[in-house]
């Protein structure tokens, strides 16, 4: 009783305190993002003139001229190509970087050490290096104005972040699981899909929400190989509000703004927790 | 089920040889226990038959069929490992019923046979279950019943024990063994537990440092090793060997350096002063007046027997006896080993000196 009472009245509660300070600076950086979101329903005029975020009245006009943009192309086709792209991308880092890693983790072949630091390796190259040899080669293919630069590359294992996460992750995996596999009737392309892909599922869910979360934003790479509007993705799309006919239509750009975070918001939702756990791999051992 | 034949069979690691020619005939239904210490090449040798390891040199038939090249899968035999090695995105019954699927055959036949081989185990009530929700015990029944389920040619045992602990091994032991007995099927068993190995198998090989150092029934191994190696790995506690010098008087003498002299049995090829050690087990020492006087260190009576930690001059030896002593630490007591059953071993070669 009186050692709990004394620190009550010696020290004075200093959480409010700290919570407040930390709301503070909360609201001080979502400022901007509440201030588009809600600009997103204010009429023109209001959006620089009344600093508050909270709109007056839920005005979804500029989502409605915002989808349609007025140049006959709409965010319908953005959308549509910037989740082809994502799926595309996704399938093949998916499918490339689980079998670079495997090869990496477990087989031995010649040159491996030396193939895995240059592999490591392009993880230091600054993107801006390869863009234009990039370029070039794709041009060359004719494959500009397609999806196909965006895509392709991504079956031929490129993104080295993800093959240094499965490689790790197929380490942590003991190898007798696919000595008992071979035992039981696997070859390795079975041993691969049936027992190291089901393992691998955490590094893969990963692999997965990264993937997308990078290809949906890459504005620089869409931007470079994507020119006719039918092409474009989201954000590509979002850019046309500033330059398409020289009118501010800020409230309709920062509707499709809005929206556009959705799907990375989503995602986030619905995949914390996969993230984060993985499935157990205690078969082994007591 | 079917016969096993290594022959010759050879393995290095690069420059590094560690399995050194070994040749082993096991028939058909045979338990064979391959035992020896740590890095003896134990696993590897199983890991070779199972085709798991590549094979540097020799043959390795199952069932009459040469191997050396045949991938795993097709050498229809089935491995428990030492730490079981259940898939752990896998159900018990998915474990257990895996060989079955890759085989291709009936989800219907594939479910009654794993019906089966859990009735046997007791596994019925965990099929439904994931490995990671079982307890070592359970584990370790589950990675059996995926052997038995497919009964293969032949069972590979790689210290499939060895993470119990001791009440649960005893206990599997002879559940192995039972197994052993209504199955019938040709196993090949590798542990370091030397008592696993006596209590298991028909037969057990002794391995040292790549080779063989004897292969024989459990008893035949106890009663005689052929190579001090082997008198001092079978055998718990361990044989007794003290060291010394032949000396031929009336009767042949064993002398240490300490000054400890003791009878030997009759066993050619005794010359004087030549190198031997000699040998005898805990339990055929008994209290006799004609003996050599030993001094008590510690005794151990565990009820059934007293296990009686000694030293004759300097050299430690160990005594079991049945009956209770009535000694204390630091008593004189005269011992004498049983020279019917005492063994004779050239210091130098390792080797048996036979009567
Ligand atoms: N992949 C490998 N590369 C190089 N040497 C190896 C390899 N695997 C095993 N060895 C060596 O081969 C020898 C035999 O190993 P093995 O695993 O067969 O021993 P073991 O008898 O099973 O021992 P333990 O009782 O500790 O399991 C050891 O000296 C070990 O260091
Ligand atoms: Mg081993």
């Amino acid at each position: 009783m009186v050692t709990t009472a004394r620190p009550r009245t010696k020290k004075p509660n200093y959480h409010w305190m700290l919570h407040a300070g930390l709301i503070a600076g909360a609201v001080l950086m979502l400022y901007p993002l509440l201030w588009m979101i809600g600009s997103s329903f204010k009429p023109e005029g209001q959006i620089f003139s009344d600093l508050n975020p909270i709109p007056q009245s839920l005005d979804f006009s500029n989502y409605i001229k915002g989808w349609t943009l007025g140049t006959g192309v709409s965010f319908t086709t953005f959308y549509l190509n910037s989740f082809m792209i994502c799926a595309g991308a996704i399938v093949g880092n998916l499918f490339s970087c689980s079998l670079a890693a495997y090869a990496f983790a477990r087989i031995n072949f010649k040159f491996k050490p030396v193939l895995f630091a240059l592999m490591l390796g392009t993880l230091m190259l600054p993107f801006h290096v390869i863009v234009v040899p990039q370029y070039i080669i794709f041009n060359t293919l004719g494959w500009t104005n397609s999806f196909l630069p965006l895509i392709v590359p991504k079956f031929f294992a490129v993104d080295a972040f993800f093959i240094f996460l499965m490689v790790q992750f197929i380490r942590g995996i003991p190898v007798e699981l696919e000595q008992a596999a071979m035992v039981d009737g696997c070859n390795r392309g079975q041993t691969f899909l049936l027992i190291i892909l089901p393992l691998l599922t955490p590094a893969l869910v990963t692999t997965t929400i990264f993937t997308f979360i990078w290809t949906y934003n890459d504005f620089f790479g869409q931007l470079l190989y994507l020119n006719n509007e039918r092409k474009y993705t989201v954000a590509l799309g979002l850019r046309q509000f500033l330059d398409a006919s020289g009118q501010s239509s800020w409230g309709a750009m920062f509707a499709m703004t809005t929206l556009s975070l959705l799907p990375v918001f989503v995602i986030f939702l619905f995949f914390q927790k996969r993230l984060v756990d993985g499935i157990a791999t205690t078969g082994l051992k007591g | 089920m079917a016969t096993v034949q290594i022959r010759d069979v050879l393995k290095s690691y690069g420059t590094l040889q560690v399995i050194h020619g070994i040749s082993l005939d096991i028939a058909d239904g045979q338990f064979v226990a391959l035992v020896g210490p740590s890095g003896c090449g134990k696993s590897t040798l199983l890991r070779m038959i199972a085709g798991l390891e590549e094979i540097s040199g020799g043959d390795v038939e199952i069932g009459e069929v040469i191997v050396n090249d045949l991938p795993p899968k097709d050498r229809d035999i089935a491995m428990v490992f030492q730490n079981y090695a259940l898939y752990p995105h896998m159900t018990v019954a998915q474990n257990m019923g895996f060989s079955l699927r890759m085989q291709g055959i009936s989800k219907a036949e594939i479910r009654a046979k794993v019906e089966r081989a859990a009735e046997i185990l007791g596994l019925q009530q965990l099929l439904d279950r994931h490995p990671r929700h079982l307890s070592g015990g359970q584990r370790q029944r589950v990675a059996m019943g995926r052997a038995i389920v497919r009964a293969p040619q032949v069972f590979l045992f790689d210290e499939p024990l060895s993470n119990l602990d001791a009440k649960l091994r005893v206990q599997m032991r002879s559940e192995i063994k039972e197994l052993h007995q209504r199955l019938q099927t040709t196993t090949v068993y590798v542990t370091h537990d030397q008592i696993e190995a006596m209590t298991l198998a028909d037969r057990i090989v002794v391995l040292n440092a790549g080779r063989i150092e004897q292969v024989g029934s459990p008893l035949e191994l106890y009663d005689t090793p052929e190579t001090l190696f082997v008198a001092g790995f079978i055998g718990s506690p361990s044989m007794n060997l003290i060291k010394g010098k032949v000396v031929l008087g009336d009767s042949p003498t064993i002398v240490t350096t300490d000054g400890v002299s003791l009878p030997l049995p009759l066993v050619s090829g005794l010359e004087a002063g030549s190198e031997i050690t000699y040998g005898f087990r805990p339990e055929h020492l008994s209290i006799d007046p004609s003996g050599m006087k030993a001094t008590v260190v510690v005794i151990e009576p565990t009820g059934s027997e007293t296990q009686v930690n000694a030293r004759f001059g300097t050299t430690p030896i160990t005594a079991i006896f049945r009956d209770r002593v009535d000694f204390r630490p630091g008593d004189s007591v005269p011992l004498l080993p049983d020279n019917k059953r005492a063994h004779v071993f050239d210091t130098l070669t390792g080797q048996r000196l036979h009567a």
